[in-house]
């Protein structure tokens, strides 16, 4: 039974952080009714892609430097960096190590890399809170890094991927302050559809070949190579629907939380259609539920995160908050989370 | 479970497609309004109705209305 109470943590500053070039699903080479129909669906009208130069480990940097910051805290306090990503610098060594370095962060640091997609930052959350409570007061503070360029291996010819996915890498600093109630987890998962979401090629069990570069033509508007993501949207669909409201059910069930109470339900921005049936199933009002896939698209790991920023900075930075948060995709992997926000330090969104 | 119920829930996501083309035997995937994005809407309506999981495979893999039926009602 994968559930977390986890004291002695909280959530100090947020920070995300997109690349400035920006796609318009409206110039998606598609015959117009359809190109309609399926930004109506989807609900996103444009979203971020990194070029050529940019990994998102470097759009992870630029929001951690400028959270650490604003923060305004020693560099030499962050005792533990967690990266959670599926699009890493290398397949070896761990990015994690890359940043330690290049955020200037002392030697005597934990750092680690997840390799989790649309639940990423909810697991990568219950790891780092769970160190930094073990630690006791070893681990002082702790960053959070969670993002990806899904654009970089999207086919542009595969109308159920590239109109959906944007890039963007965020930051989250937690402290460890004793006494705090801290947060609550549901994690879960489901490999048997782990082919649901999948890149075929390029890792050991298929790997990379002449024949990993041949585009196939699966149906109309869909071709991709082997080394491209491959989504099998009715798999997704059927998936989330049911377990991303069981999950929120679960977590409220088992730790009492008054459902009624909670400010903010920030869900993973898989797609409009299927996150409004998930606000619906859980009988959420639309105030409550807020979407940054009309401009961001699906970010995958940091759909979480830059939704908090973007939708909601001002209350973030001036109110105190109850919010419960959950991801799902991937793997199959789903999670949800409760925690509490006082007056977090919050920067506006940068672009890289 | 009752198949003209199933066939009245299957017809009500359609919004253009007269109601008198819903039968059992319909080849739901020729008909003009089914897309993709349809399936979805049956996938959800399975959900909603019948507490019942339909993936891409059970879409894919049959032809009429009455063959999505057996699927969800073998799963009740």
């Amino acid at each position: 039974m994968a559930y977390l109470s986890i004291p002695n943590v909280v959530v100090r500053g947020m920070s995300a952080c997109v690349p400035q070039l920006i796609d318009e699903n409206k110039n998606y080479p598609i015959d117009e009714a359809n190109r309609n129909k399926l930004i109506t669906t989807i609900g996103v009208e444009r979203k971020r892609i990194s070029d050529n130069n940019t990994c998102t480990s470097d759009l992870c940097f630029k929001a951690a430097a400028k959270l650490i910051e604003d923060l305004n805290i020693q560099k030499d306090e962050i005792d533990c960096l967690i990266f959670v990503t599926q699009t890493p610098d290398y397949i070896l060594p761990a990015t994690s190590c890359i940043l330690q370095h290049r955020l200037g962060l002392s030697k005597e640091c934990f750092t680690l890399d997840i390799s989790l997609g649309c639940s990423g930052w909810v697991y990568g959350l219950s790891t780092i809170c769970s160190l930094i409570n073990s630690g006791a007061g070893n681990f002082r503070k702790a960053l959070l890094l969670v993002g990806d360029t899904i654009s970089k291996f999207t086919s542009k010819e595969d109308k159920s991927t590239w109109p959906l996915f944007g890039d963007s890498g965020t930051a989250t600093m937690l402290e460890y302050v004793t006494g705090n109630a801290g947060l609550y987890f549901h994690l879960a998962t489901d490999g048997e559809d782990f082919d649901t979401i999948i890149i075929n090629d390029g890792g050991f069990r298929n790997e990379y070949s002449t024949e990993s570069l041949i585009k196939k033509k699966y149906e109309e508007g869909i071709s991709r190579t082997n080394l491209q993501l491959e989504l099998d949207g009715m798999n997704v669909f059927s998936f989330a629907i049911s377990k991303a409201p069981q999950s929120v059910n679960k977590l409220i069930e088992k730790y009492k939380i008054d459902k009624e109470s909670v400010d903010y339900f920030i869900f993973h921005q898989a797609n409009l259609f299927l996150n409004e049936k998930i606000r619906t199933k859980l009988k959420l009002e639309p105030e409550k539920v807020p979407n940054s896939i009309k401009n961001f698209g699906n970010t995958s790991s940091a759909s979480i995160p830059l939704t908090m920023v973007t939708e909601l900075r001002e209350k973030l930075i001036s109110q105190k908050l109850k919010h419960i948060a959950c991801g799902f995709g991937v793997g199959l992997s789903w999670g949800s989370v409760y925690f509490e926000t006082e007056n977090i330090i919050c920067p506006k969104l940068i672009e890289y | 479970m009752e198949l003209d119920k199933f066939i009245q829930n299957f017809a009500a996501q359609f919004e253009e497609t007269e109601a008198s083309l819903f039968t059992a035997d319909t080849k739901y995937k020729e008909l003009a309004e089914w897309s993709s994005l349809m399936a979805l809407s049956i996938i959800g309506m399975s959900d909603e109705e019948y507490d019942v999981k339909i993936k891409g495979d059970d879409i894919r893999n049959s032809q009429t209305i009455n063959d999505l039926y057996e699927i969800v009602k073998s799963r009740i």
